[in-house]
This record gives C-alpha cells, sequence and structure tokens, in this order.
C-alpha cells in the first residue's frame, strides 16, 4: 500500500513532464526495435541456413565424398551397390531456371534412405510414371517465384531444385557424374573395405550448422554489431531522459525519506517504476522491430545471395520467446541506463551537506577517469591491430576504437573549453565559456551518441565508397569486351564465332566449368592468349610472363577469395579436379562473387573436360558500331535480346546488385543516425528545463531573453561542430580497421581506402541542421519565456 | 515526557578541522507543548532538529521520543519513526511538485495509513487552500505553499512537530499568520512543537523558549 502511494507520487512526475516520458519510452523503443529487428533478421537466416542443412539428412548422415573436390564415376556407385554398400547417388550442381540461379539436386528416390526423404511424394511419382522422372520440385515460395512447370514441396529449403539424379545430370551435363554418396545409417555386416572398392573417396561426418552458416557468420556478426550500436545510441536517450528525471525529483526523495519512506523499500519503488515503463516500452519497440526486420529482410537476403550464394526465406516469424527476448532487453538495457542514477538515490544523504566544491571535484575526477579509460581502450586496439589476429580481433580494434573516442571525447571537449575560457576578453564572453563548461556534464552523453553516429556514419560511409570506386573501376577493367554473346548450341557458338570473323575486332571464347574446388561449389575459366586480357584483366599479384603461363596451360590465375581461403600464394600448386595441378601465376580481385575462382588457358581447360561448355563468347568491336552489331547477331541468328548483351547492360545489373547490397548497411546507418539526432534533442530539452535558475540572474543583470536564446543555440552548435569535428579522424579509423582488416577476414577481400571530403561535408551538415533542430525549440521556449516566470526563480530562491 | 535530550553532542568536519556544532545539549518538552529554539545562524538550532528528526546522528547523548531511545535505532526504526510520531516542517516547503494541492496534504497520512479524508478537508479549510485544491505548487505563492506543508504534517496526526524556520522565507506579515495558526492547530492536535526560530517575536508566542550560542543552551 504505501509503495503504492509512493509509486503514484513519483509516476506523477511523468505526468507533469509528459516530453521526458515520450522521449524515455521513444528512446528504449528505438533502441529496442532496432536491436530485435536485427535479431529477427539474423535468427531468420539461421532457420534458413539451418533447413539448408537438414537438406538430404546432411546434418545426421554420414557422405562419401571425392578426396579431390572432383565427381565420383558412376561405375564406383554402382561397384559399392554390388558390394552391399547401401548408398544413395547425389549430383548438386548450379543451374539456371529462365532469369534465376537455383541449387539443383539430383537424387534417386529409391536408394535414398528414409531419414533423407525430402519429396514423400516424389517416388510414389516415380514408381507410377516414368516421364514423372523429369519433375522438378522446389519449395512453394521458389516453385512460385520460378514457374515453369515446377511441383511445389513443401519440405524442401528455398532455392533448392529436386529431380531425378538422370534427369539432373541431363540437365548439368554431368552424365555418369555423382557429387556424393549418403550413407545409410545402417550398413550389411561383412561388407568389403570403401578403399578396396574405389579409390580417391573418404567419409565425411554429418554437418549440424552447415557450411552456409560458418560462411555468413561473419556478415551476421557485422549486422550484430550495428544492432548493438544502435541499441547503445538508444540508450544514451534512455540514460539523459531517466538523468534528468532523477535529478529533477532529488527533492522529492529526500521529502519521501523525511517523511518516513525506507530507502530500501524507495529504491524498489524506483526499480519497479522503471521496470513498467520498460515493459511498455519493449512491447512497441519489439512492434517496431518486427517492422524494421520486416522492411529490410528483402535487402539482406538479396544481399546474403549475392555475396555468399545463401537463400533465406522471406518469410518472418514471431515466436514468443522472441517477444519474451526483446523486453527483457528492454529491461535490462533501463536498468544499466539507470544503473548510475540509482546508485546515486542510494547513496543521496538524507540531508543535504555535501561539502562547497565536492560537484566540481567529482566532475574533475571523473574527466581524470575517462581520459585514463579513453588511453586504456586506445591502447588495446593498438595491440589487438599488431598483434591480433582473425575476425574477432578486427571486431576488437573497432570495439577499442570507439569506446576510446567515447571516453576521449569529454576530455577533449572539457580541454578546448577551458582553454576558450582562458582565451575569453570580456564579461559575457567569460560567462558564456563558463557556462557552457557547466553545461558540459548534462550533455557528454548525448554528444557521445552524435559523434559515434557520425563516426560510424563516416566510416562505413567511406568504407562502401571505396568499395563502390574500386567496384565501378575493378568493372571497367573486368568488362573489356564491347559484346558477351551466349549461344545454345556447341554448333550454333561456331557459327556465330565464324560470322563475327569479319565483323568484329576479335572473338575471345568464355568457356566455364561448373565445379567442386578445395570441397565447395567453384568455377573454371578457360581464356585464350589476347591482349583483351593483358591489358584489362586486374591482377593484384603476378609472376613474371604471367599471360604466356598461363596461355601454355603451365599456370593459373585464382581469384582472391580463394587466395585467402586456402591461403594460396604466388609459385603454389591450386588443386584442379581431377588430379590437376597447376602453379597460381595470378591473383586476382573478384568482387562481388562468393565462389572460388580458377583461369587457365582454354586449350588445357578442353583438354581435362572435354565436354567444357563453350556456348559464352566475348566481342571485341568498337564501341560506335557493337550495338548495330549485336541487332545483327540477334537478327542472323535469331538469338532472344538476353543472349547478347553489351557492356553497360552488365555493368548496369552490377551495380544494381552492389548498391542492393549496401543498402542494408545504409538503412542501419541512418536509423542510427536518427537515433542520436533524437538523443541530442532528448538532452537539450531535458537540460533547458532545468537552465532557468542558470540563466535568469544574467537576465536580471542585462541581458535580453533573445540574446541569452541566441547564446543558448551558438552553444549547441558550437558543440555538435565539436563532436563533428572528433568524428572526423574516429570514422576515418574505422574505415581503415574495415576496409584492411574486418573485410578481408570477412569476405576475402582487400580493398583501398579513398577519400571523400564532400561526404564529410555533407555529414557535417547534417550533423549541424541536426543539432539546430534538436535546439530550436528548447531556444525558441527561452526566447519567448514571460518574465514572470524568470522572476520565480528568485520569488522562490532558497 | 513527549522529547527528552540530554548531553547531546555532534561534531563535523569543516575542512579546517572538527567543528563543533552542538556541545551538551539538553531539553524537555510535554504533549501540547511549544517550545521555541533561538539563537544565531550557526548556532546549532537546526542541527539539533534534524538529530530530533532521525534525519542524522548524535556523536553522543541521548534523545528520547514518546519514551523511544532513537540514538540507536537502525535507518527502518528511524523511517518508521518519521512515518509514525513525527511531522517535520521545512523552511523549503518541499512539496512534491508533480502532486497537486489536495494531493499534497493528503500524502503523508496516506504513506503513514493515517489518512482520514474529512481530517484532511477540514484543515484544508482552516488553512484557506480549499479554493487552491487543483493547484500545483509552482502556481502557489510562499506562504501558501508553507500551508499545504504545515497541513500535509498535521494531516499525519503526528505526536512531535519540528518545524524549521517555517516562515524564514515569508513576509514578516505572512509568517505571523501561518505561524498562529500552526500554532493553534497543533494545540488542536495536541501535539508537541519544537520550532526553531531567529525571530524573538515569533519564539515569545510558544509555551517556552530556549536559546542556543555555539552549540550550548545558554
Amino acid at each position: 500500500m504505501r509503495g503504492l502511494v509512493v509509486l503514484g507520487a513519483l509516476a506523477s512526475h511523468w505526468r507533469r513532464h509528459p516530453v521526458q516520458l515520450a522521449m524515455l519510452l521513444l528512446g528504449l523503443s528505438l533502441a529496442t526495435g532496432l536491436w530485435t529487428g536485427v535479431q529477427a533478421i539474423n535468427a531468420e537466416a539461421r532457420a534458413s541456413y539451418s533447413r539448408a542443412a537438414q537438406t538430404l539428412a546432411g546434418d545426421r548422415l554420414n557422405r562419401i565424398v571425392p578426396q579431390d573436390g572432383g565427381w565420383i564415376a558412376q561405375a564406383d556407385y554402382i561397384a559399392l551397390r554390388r558390394a552391399g554398400w547401401q548408398v544413395s547417388p547425389i549430383l548438386e550442381g548450379e543451374y539456371r531456371i529462365g532469369p534465376v540461379r537455383v541449387r539443383l539436386l539430383g537424387i534417386d528416390p529409391v536408394t535414398l534412405p528414409r531419414q533423407a526423404q525430402m519429396v514423400p511424394e516424389m517416388a510414389s511419382d516415380l514408381s507410377a510414371l516414368a516421364g514423372a522422372r523429369k519433375t522438378l520440385y522446389a519449395a512453394p515460395e521458389t516453385a512460385e517465384r520460378l514457374g515453369q512447370g515446377l511441383v511445389a514441396a513443401p519440405g524442401l529449403p528455398v532455392g533448392v531444385v529436386v529431380t531425378d539424379i538422370g534427369e539432373a545430370q541431363r540437365r548439368l551435363g554431368l552424365e555418369g557424374r555423382i557429387s556424393r554418396l549418403i550413407l545409410a545409417a545402417e550398413q550389411p555386416l561383412g561388407i568389403p573395405d570403401l578403399a578396396t572398392l574405389v579409390r580417391g573417396v573418404a567419409v565425411r561426418a554429418p554437418d549440424a550448422s552447415g557450411d552456409m552458416a560458418r560462411l555468413t557468420d561473419s556478415f551476421h556478426l557485422n549486422l550484430t554489431a550495428f544492432g548493438m550500436l544502435a541499441f547503445l545510441v538508444g540508450l544514451f536517450i534512455v540514460q539523459s531522459a531517466i538523468g534528468l528525471a532523477f535529478e529533477q525529483r532529488r527533492a522529492m526523495v529526500r521529502t519521501l525519506r523525511a517523511m518516513g519512506m525506507p530507502l530500501l523499500g524507495l529504491m524498489v519503488v524506483m526499480i519497479s517504476e522503471l521496470v513498467g515503463l520498460a515493459l511498455v516500452a519493449g512491447l512497441i519497440g519489439v512492434a517496431m522491430g518486427y517492422g524494421v526486420a520486416r522492411e529490410l529482410l528483402p535487402g539482406v537476403s538479396a544481399t546474403l545471395r549475392g555475396l555468399y550464394g545463401a537463400e533465406v526465406a522471406g518469410g518472418l516469424d514471431l515466436p514468443a520467446v522472441w517477444w519474451l527476448w526483446g523486453l527483457l532487453i528492454a529491461v535490462a538495457g533501463t536498468l544499466a541506463a539507470a544503473a548510475l542514477h540509482l546508485v546515486q538515490v542510494w547513496r543521496l544523504p538524507l540531508l543535504n551537506t555535501a561539502k562547497v566544491g565536492g560537484r566540481v571535484a567529482g566532475m574533475a575526477r571523473l574527466l581524470w577517469l575517462q581520459g585514463a579509460a579513453s588511453l586504456v581502450c586506445a591502447a588495446l586496439a593498438l595491440g589487438l591491430l599488431l598483434f591480433g589476429q582473425g575476425l574477432l580481433s578486427g571486431f576488437g580494434v573497432l570495439a577499442g576504437l570507439i569506446l576510446s573516442a567515447a571516453a576521449g571525447l569529454p576530455v577533449v571537449l572539457a580541454g578546448l573549453l577551458a582553454l576558450a575560457r582562458r582565451m575569453a576578453r570580456g564579461a559575457l564572453a567569460e560567462w558564456f565559456w563558463a557556462d557552457t563548461q557547466a553545461q558540459l556534464p548534462g550533455l557528454s552523453l548525448a554528444l557521445v551518441a552524435l559523434m559515434l553516429a557520425l563516426a560510424t556514419n563516416l566510416g562505413v560511409g567511406t568504407m562502401v565508397s571505396s568499395f563502390r570506386q574500386t567496384f565501378v573501376g575493378w568493372l571497367d577493367q573486368r568488362m573489356a569486351a564491347e559484346l558477351y554473346v551466349t549461344t545454345r548450341t556447341e554448333a550454333e557458338a561456331a557459327s556465330v564465332a565464324d560470322w563475327l570473323k569479319t565483323r568484329a575486332d576479335a572473338v575471345l571464347p568464355i568457356l566455364t566449368v561448373e565445379t567442386q574446388l578445395y570441397g565447395a561449389p567453384g568455377e573454371v575459366f578457360g581464356v585464350i592468349d589476347h591482349s583483351t586480357y593483358h591489358d584489362n584483366w586486374p591482377l593484384l599479384q603476378q609472376s613474371a610472363g604471367v599471360w604466356q603461363a598461363v596461355a601454355a596451360g603451365e599456370g593459373a590465375l585464382i581469384n582472391e577469395q580463394l587466395h585467402y581461403r586456402q591461403h594460396l600464394a604466388l609459385g603454389d600448386l591450386v588443386v584442379l579436379p581431377a588430379g590437376w595441378s597447376v602453379p597460381v601465376v595470378g591473383i586476382y580481385s573478384d568482387y562481388g562473387n562468393p565462389m572460388a575462382q580458377v583461369i587457365v588457358g582454354s586449350a588445357v581447360l578442353a583438354a581435362h573436360f572435354p565436354d567444357v561448355s563453350g556456348l559464352r563468347m566475348g566481342v571485341r568491336v568498337a564501341p560506335a558500331r557493337a550495338q548495330a552489331l549485336a541487332e545483327d547477331l540477334r537478327e542472323t541468328f535469331g538469338l532472344p535480346v538476353r543472349n547478347v548483351v553489351d557492356q553497360s547492360s552488365i555493368k548496369a545489373v552490377s551495380l544494381q546488385v552492389f548498391e542492393r547490397t549496401f543498402g542494408v548497411t545504409a538503412a542501419l546507418n541512418g536509423l542510427t543516425l536518427g537515433v542520436a539526432g533524437v538523443a541530442m534533442f532528448a538532452s537539450l530539452l531535458t537540460l533547458a528545463a532545468g537552465r532557468l535558475a542558470q540563466l535568469a540572474p544574467v537576465w536580471a543583470m542585462g541581458m535580453t531573453r533573445g540574446a541569452l536564446a541566441r547564446a543558448e543555440f551558438a552553444r549547441s552548435l558550437l558543440l555538435a561542430g565539436l563532436a563533428m569535428l572528433m568524428a572526423l579522424p574516429v570514422g576515418l579509423g574505422l574505415a581503415w580497421v574495415l576496409l584492411n582488416v574486418v573485410n578481408v577476414e570477412a569476405f576475402g577481400w582487400r580493398l583501398p581506402m579513398y577519400l571523400f571530403p564532400l561526404d564529410w561535408l555533407r555529414l557535417a551538415a547534417f550533423g549541424l541542421i541536426a543539432a539546430a533542430i534538436a535546439a530550436a525549440i528548447p531556444v525558441r521556449r527561452l526566447a519567448r519565456i514571460a518574465p514572470s516566470t524568470l522572476l520565480k526563480v528568485f520569488a522562490n530562491a532558497s | 515526557m513527549l522529547l527528552e535530550v540530554s548531553a547531546l553532542h555532534k561534531t563535523f568536519d569543516s575542512g579546517d578541522g572538527p567543528l563543533a556544532v552542538l556541545r551538551g545539549v539538553s531539553l524537555g518538552l510535554g504533549s501540547g507543548q511549544s517550545l521555541a529554539l533561538t539563537g544565531e545562524s550557526g548556532s546549532g538550532k537546526s542541527t539539533l532538529l534534524h538529530l530530533i528528526g532521525g534525519l542524522d546522528r548524535p556523536d553522543s547523548g541521548s534523545i528520547r521520543v514518546d519514551g523511544v531511545e532513537i540514538a540507536s535505532l537502525g535507518d527502518q526504526a528511524l523511517a518508521a519513526l518519521r512515518r509514525g510520531t513525527l511531522g517535520l516542517v521545512f523552511q523549503q516547503f518541499n512539496l512534491i511538485p508533480s502532486l497537486d494541492v489536495a494531493a499534497n496534504l493528503a500524502f503523508q497520512a496516506r504513506l503513514a495509513s493515517r489518512h482520514d479524508p474529512g481530517f484532511v478537508a477540514y484543515l484544508a479549510e482552516r488553512l484557506g487552500l480549499s479554493a487552491l485544491m487543483k493547484r500545483y505548487p509552482e502556481n502557489l505563492s510562499g506562504g501558501q505553499q508553507q500551508r499545504v506543508a504545515i497541513g500535509r504534517t498535521l494531516a499525519a496526526r503526528p505526536k512531535l512537530v519540528l518545524a524549521d524556520e517555517p516562515t524564514g522565507n515569508l513576509d514578516e506579515a505572512t509568517g505571523d499568520g501561518v505561524l498562529a495558526l500552526m500554532l493553534e492547530l497543533v494545540a488542536e492536535t495536541g501535539a508537541g512543537l519544537l520550532l526553531v526560530t531567529h525571530s524573538p517575536r515569533l519564539a515569545a508566542r510558544c509555551n517556552g523558549q530556549l536559546n542556543l550560542a555555539h552549540g550550548v543552551v545558554t
């Protein structure tokens, strides 16, 4: 009962200060919303990977795989079956249906173990009709997207198409080849040893998480880091709103205790009040998080497909545990933001007997502590940069840099203001700087939030823009041929090449083999010796006479992904399917491609893969003639429009994929910046409430309300400007770490860093506009305040 | 005896060394009596009141309120004493700014589980607050705020009222009026009153007077 009475008194504060309450709820909702939104996206992606790993019971049954990453011959499979081995063949490959690439799985429903059955209707269809062997099955979502007569099978993961193995071999052009054999859980006793029957194969254990989960870990870690940053920035708002409420209720707390409310009981009531508010904001936040996830998921799916070839379902579930987790995060965040204030209440003396100068001494001590913490974090970041390894170490460097900047900002600002105060001439200037110094502790958190948001924006922006600039330059080099032609048959390819001999400057056949490289899907390209490659192909590292070696079949080029993943350097042997090894003579950048890639001479590729597809070719022609030649080609051979593509169209599509890839990053970046703007607004608004007592004496001494308001406005812009200045080196540091440490570990690409001063100016303008908007309402209120309100300060002075 | 104080000592650390604020103070007060505590600034009046109110602890000596020795009580018991037995009126009023006059008046009585709406209405009437019940403290004059503070204290029917310069922030005429009303109401409820004041004129209106100088009763 007593607790309720006190709770009512405490809660009455919010009724009288609805803006404060709104800021608290808004900050907490935004923080919870962004965090839970990112978590929902991650959870959905992980569920998709898990479903993919369960495909054909890959998470439960052993497999027999070729040790060289190539193929198992059909004859070997038959030998194993005849010897009594309970195995079932699987063929897997990338396959294009219309404009969409899918993972085509060929299975044998008759021998497939019961645990691996994903399409129950397939077995019965196959036994009934021979024609059913040509049926393609896919998840309903995929079937609907692809059309083309696919049959929906709800048990399949998104992006996977299943058919009979014979049909798959035919469609993939891999007759007589098998990717792996699934081992039934129970094998007959006394069967011959595997090694005596088939050479070059090994038994591989089930994989519960799936390669995709491991491959995409870094991407999800990136998202989580962003979610966490947004959550922290949101908590700055909460901290600011709670801080002011506690400050304004300090006298109330003393009165309540003087009236006989025990301290412990008071703490319980205050914590209950905070938990209640956190639950309300948490519910709003989780709903917002759902909205954020729903909006961002398509972009994330596109990114994952573009970067890793991973398929993520577009639907979003809202399990009860997710709601509970969101509420828990909201409560934990609120209590963390309020912890310092609760400790202050706990230690608040009943009588206001603090020594004069105690507050000033406390502020100085805090600045020393912050300075020391900043140096320690910077030292840790430097240590990790010099001696750390791996992605986690990279994130450690980022965290150290961010924390060091956050702790250091108030110290730097205090130093600058003290200097300005010493240099000030005239009473008003001295008052202005002294007053700004006095405001700093109250504004520090919001300024740190603004600085972090600006620095992150600048850092990530620099990374993306550097990436974009590199990518565009790389595309210009890589897409050197003016036209790219895809024919429908080998005979047509020969006719087209012959027809082009007199009409084009050069025809560059593009031979492609989709295969397994080091146990993962990969591509091997065959190229001829032509100046187009010598002059344009972007090589990061190369041996002398690289192109001659490639053309002669004595060397191979590998992409940067393969270089980093398999630690292959120049001179090392790259292992290709069927026991073929070639020395690495060059390493090239290959942005946006999830797969390992090798380039060899076309002749040597054709020798190792007689069935290699030679349907594609690049055509060199004067750019002015490209369009006319494309039309001639289509007309002469009846080629569909999409089979003759000019260079600019491919570049446009590639750039479109790129922009979509970083759309999620941009969205989260913008949201974080928005939250920081709200934090600034919340701090200024809440501080304004306590400013009257400090401003009224200056007003009484002859300064107009308008002049006071202008000084307040200038102060806000000045502090935001200083935060922006500090954000510049921090942001560039973040960009450097992202490009040189995190990106290499996460994606396998190292990128040059470019500087974009115009973007800095745009961001600075945004920061100042945000600060101006945030300051506008309290300043306007001050400019229009009634003199009687200012007089109250003196009337009630105690 | 409602209040018995004997040989009370209290020293603060002033920064220039220890400062003895109270040096062996003793006094007594019966129910229904009023005692004025006078003395110059820094004489130890407010410190003595804070010690009796359980807001601070003495270095040595004894304070018995309604037969209970409070110097040895823990925080919980002291809080219960302030809630159930004592009533404090401060110079700065200390109203709860977010509650209106009606809620402020009833607040301490509700905290002590002794809320009597009829008595609150009577006090409001006597204190001239009936027309101001929906107002918030920020919209009241100093005199009105102090009347609310007095009403809030008396509504809980304390046995002993401790008032620390309750008219210190009011002009002479308003202060006189407020004090007269407080003395009258305290007498009506049968509570004891210990009043700290600078003013000999106001002190003369109490049943007894005690002067403090440099921490000792003179």
